[in-house]
């Protein structure tokens, strides 16, 4: 790694550092209903949405009546998402004239982009009418970033408030966050995009005549709204093939670094609101604490990795940086970048649940590819996807209370509720749920010949590219290990039931744990209470997290990317 | 009861679709229109009034028979043969033969075909493909290295030639951000134009 990638990586962090004090404290206003400056302008949008919807602003739900209307929600945007690409040939703005989605792609694209995964089968280039780009593809970009910030949210109420039954209002929860966090800071962050060449229009595809005399269709589209909303609200899914690694989603080395600070912006802002709205903030800053060494222990190697370059290119090949060459392992990488940031990037988006990428993680090194394998089984919480990065950490938080409770022999709460036997039970079922979808479903596909026909490359990596795709779709991150082909029946079935299991059969028992600790009553702090609000706190917790949820995978990630290595350095 | 959530959930939906589906992306595409149109259709670049590509795409420099042109730059190998239509990279595994095998195979070639003594180092981004298949970069090394074939197949002066690529270098943004890099398709229509002159 050179001095100007580790610079460029200090710009990130000093850039984070200076927004996400203000962005926590704004998401805190705007989940308490604080007034605030927008209000002449988003009042009316407001009541509007709340007056055709039916839905009464001021009255409180339940943790089953948020999480009803939260599953009806995201059924309904199921259904209408797989209706669009089945009926877009036959529905305007569809410019490239791309015909109807198949049954089986349209569903795993539905269920792709309502659970915040933006796992993509397709090609964006010539799958999707620009309709559906627009108002399937974007609407649940930000929709389903609104949802994964109203369930942490809905847990922080759980947390502060006492002797409740009631955590809030979904619906006022989800258009609040639309509109006044998601559609404000993606307008201005596309507007930025477009300053520096991502374009912005709705042409159909360009012909030019080449300098050498051949023809060129250069794409057109709505490309740099989608861009801003698909980072900003970790959902990933590009609107080209290539996703960030395409020249007009991410022309240059600023953009590639805006985009990365886009997509790690909300996630650790959510971290900070959490220590206002609990009303404090040393305990806000034990989880962000967590939640960044966990990320800066990720990208960094991750980063060292790729700018070490491939060994077994051989001595012809220049792989060292210096004042002319572009040095580390290029295959899959654009040279604007440099291979170090790109490796931020990927790493960045696996941390995020975002998935997307500015270079291909197939090609990455065997351990780089590695590191973006194991951030996404960490559970998305470093920091993880908006919302869900933060309820994925307060539930480690809580079992590490628990289980540090078990060690020293003191009564386990947290923020001065009791963590009792109905928690730990729902907090059990969340921490088995995705491991054992990842490793049977994995595990399945590999025993069928069929199904591992779709593998590009065989032997260790092969075993890492269905891994990969198991992992990305169980924790809702997106990301691809590009060289498996996932558009068949049965892998675009199992990864969409991979993909629903990961977001909803953890939500429901996320909002089952909110409710009951609602219920509770706050006992205040004693000697005998452990404190939740120390560095030895968040240093337990990345041990929780790296233990007990990391080390489930052990075994599978030595016969992937460890074996790999190995082989590649023998 | 059930049917005024559902009804509430897809009422809620289809204005939240025309609220950020709808009119989010046309607002923005009608700001971008107005106030930086070259940028928001694709930074094209032209020659004699007619569009020849995009600043931001890489393009191919072959005859019909798909063999490289001497007379250009040429950009990096790419996957998807710089079918704009058609991003993506190769996704072979760093172990994977049929990569070990393609870049010994580019590394020859273009030795072979920049007059290089067997075994020159060559610049890593001349012999692997990039992710988008659309990068329109080379380093300066890759570019330098280019520098006496394009001359002689153009009657150039090498030191017009490397002035040329010298001035089509971008650097760092603010002298820190990404990579020093050449964009092939600019200094390609600069040599172009430096002939004709």
């Amino acid at each position: 790694m050179t001095l100007n990638d580790v610079v460029q990586f200090l710009v990130v962090v000093a850039a984070l550092a200076l927004t996400v004090p203000v962005m926590g404290a704004y998401l805190a206003r705007v989940y308490s209903g604080a007034p605030s400056r927008l209000d002449r302008v988003v009042r009316p949008v407001e009541g509007l949405l709340y007056r055709v919807s039916g839905v009464d602003p001021a009255s409180e739900q339940t943790w089953r009546g948020y999480v009803t209307s939260l599953l009806s929600f995201s059924a309904v945007s199921v259904l209408v998402v797989y209706g669009i690409q089945r009926l877009q040939a036959r529905l305007p703005l569809n410019p490239g004239h791309a015909a109807a989605v198949s049954a089986p792609l349209a569903w795993n694209t539905a269920v792709s982009f309502v659970t915040n995964t933006n796992w993509q089968n397709y090609s964006g280039e010539t799958a999707m009418s620009l309709l559906t780009q627009m108002v399937g593809l974007t609407v649940e970009n930000f929709v389903s970033a609104a949802v994964g910030i109203a369930v942490a949210v809905a847990l922080i109420r759980g947390l502060s408030r006492s002797r409740t039954a009631t955590l809030g209002n979904f619906w006022v929860d989800l258009v609040r966050g639309t509109v006044r966090v998601l559609l404000p800071v993606a307008a201005l962050a596309a507007i930025v995009l477009v300053a520096s060449g991502v374009i912005q229009n709705l042409n159909a595809p360009h012909l030019v005549h080449t300098l050498a005399g051949a023809r060129q269709s250069l794409p057109g589209g709505a490309v740099a709204s989608q861009e801003a909303i698909k980072n900003l609200g970790t959902n990933g899914g590009g609107f080209f093939n290539a996703n960030a690694a395409h020249p007009f989603e991410n022309p240059n080395g600023f953009t590639n670094l805006f985009e990365i600070w886009l997509l790690l912006v909300i996630p650790f802002s959510l971290a900070w609101a959490f220590g206002v709205m609990v009303e404090r903030r040393r305990q806000g800053l034990a989880i962000l604490a967590a939640m960044a060494l966990l990320w800066m222990g990720s990208v960094l190697p991750a980063m060292a990795l790729e700018a070490q370059g491939n060994p077994l290119l051989g001595h012809g090949i220049d792989q060292h940086a210096s004042a002319t060459v572009v040095g580390g392992n290029l295959t899959g990488k654009e040279v604007r970048f440099g291979a170090a940031p790109s490796a931020l990037f990927n790493a960045s988006a696996t941390a995020t649940s975002t998935g997307a990428v500015d270079s291909m993680s197939d090609s990455y090194t065997a351990l780089g590819g590695g590191v973006l394998l194991v951030n996404m089984m960490l559970g998305e919480v470093s920091p993880g996807g908006v919302g869900s990065g933060l309820y994925g950490m307060l539930i480690l938080a809580i079992l590490s209370v628990f289980i540090a409770g078990l060690m020293v022999g003191r009564t386990p709460e947290y923020l001065g509720k009791k963590v009792q036997a109905a928690e730990m039970k729902l907090i059990g079922l969340y921490i088995l749920i995705v491991p054992a979808c990842v490793l049977a479903a994995t595990a399945l596909s590999l025993s069928l010949p069929a199904v591992r026909a779709s593998l590009l490359n065989h032997g260790a990596h092969g075993l890492t590219e269905m891994l990969y795709a198991f992992t990305s779709a169980s924790n809702n991150n997106g990301s691809a290990f590009a060289g498996l082909n996932g558009n068949t029946t049965f892998l675009n079935t199992a990864l969409g039931a991979c993909m629903l299991i990961g977001r909803f059969a953890l939500i429901v028992p996320v909002m089952a744990i909110a409710g009951s600790l609602g219920r509770k009553g706050r006992i205040p702090d004693s000697a005998g209470t452990l404190r939740t609000d120390t560095a030895l706190f968040a240093t337990l917790l990345i041990g929780v997290t790296v233990i007990v949820v990391g080390l489930t995978y052990f075994p599978v990630v030595t016969l992937g990317p460890i074996v790999e290595h190995l082989v590649t350095h023998a | 009861m059930m049917w005024r959530v559902i009804r509430a959930a897809l009422v809620m939906l289809v204005s939240l679709s025309v609220l950020t589906g709808l009119a989010y992306p046309l607002v923005l595409t009608g700001l971008a229109q107005v106030s930086m149109p070259g940028r928001a259709n694709g930074s094209l670049l032209y020659a004699h009034g007619h569009a020849v590509g995009s600043a931001l795409i890489g393009q191919a420099f072959t005859n019909a028979a798909g063999q490289p042109l001497p007379q250009y730059f040429q950009p990096r190998p790419s996957a998807s043969n710089y079918d704009a239509l058609a991003s993506g990279g190769s996704n072979l595994g760093p172990s994977n033969p049929v990569l070990l095998r393609s870049v010994a195979g580019l590394a020859r070639a273009y030795r072979a075909f920049n007059h290089l003594a067997p075994g020159t180092p060559v610049p890593v981004d001349a012999v692997t493909t990039s992710g988008s298949g659309l990068d329109p970069d080379i380093s300066i090394a890759n570019a330098l290295l280019q520098v006496p074939r394009v001359a002689a197949a153009r009657h150039l002066r090498r030191a017009a030639v490397r002035a040329l690529v010298q001035r089509y270098t971008q650097g760092r943004i603010l002298g820190i951000l990404g990579e020093p890099v050449v964009n092939v398709l600019e200094l390609n229509l600069a040599l172009d134009r430096l002939g004709r002159q």
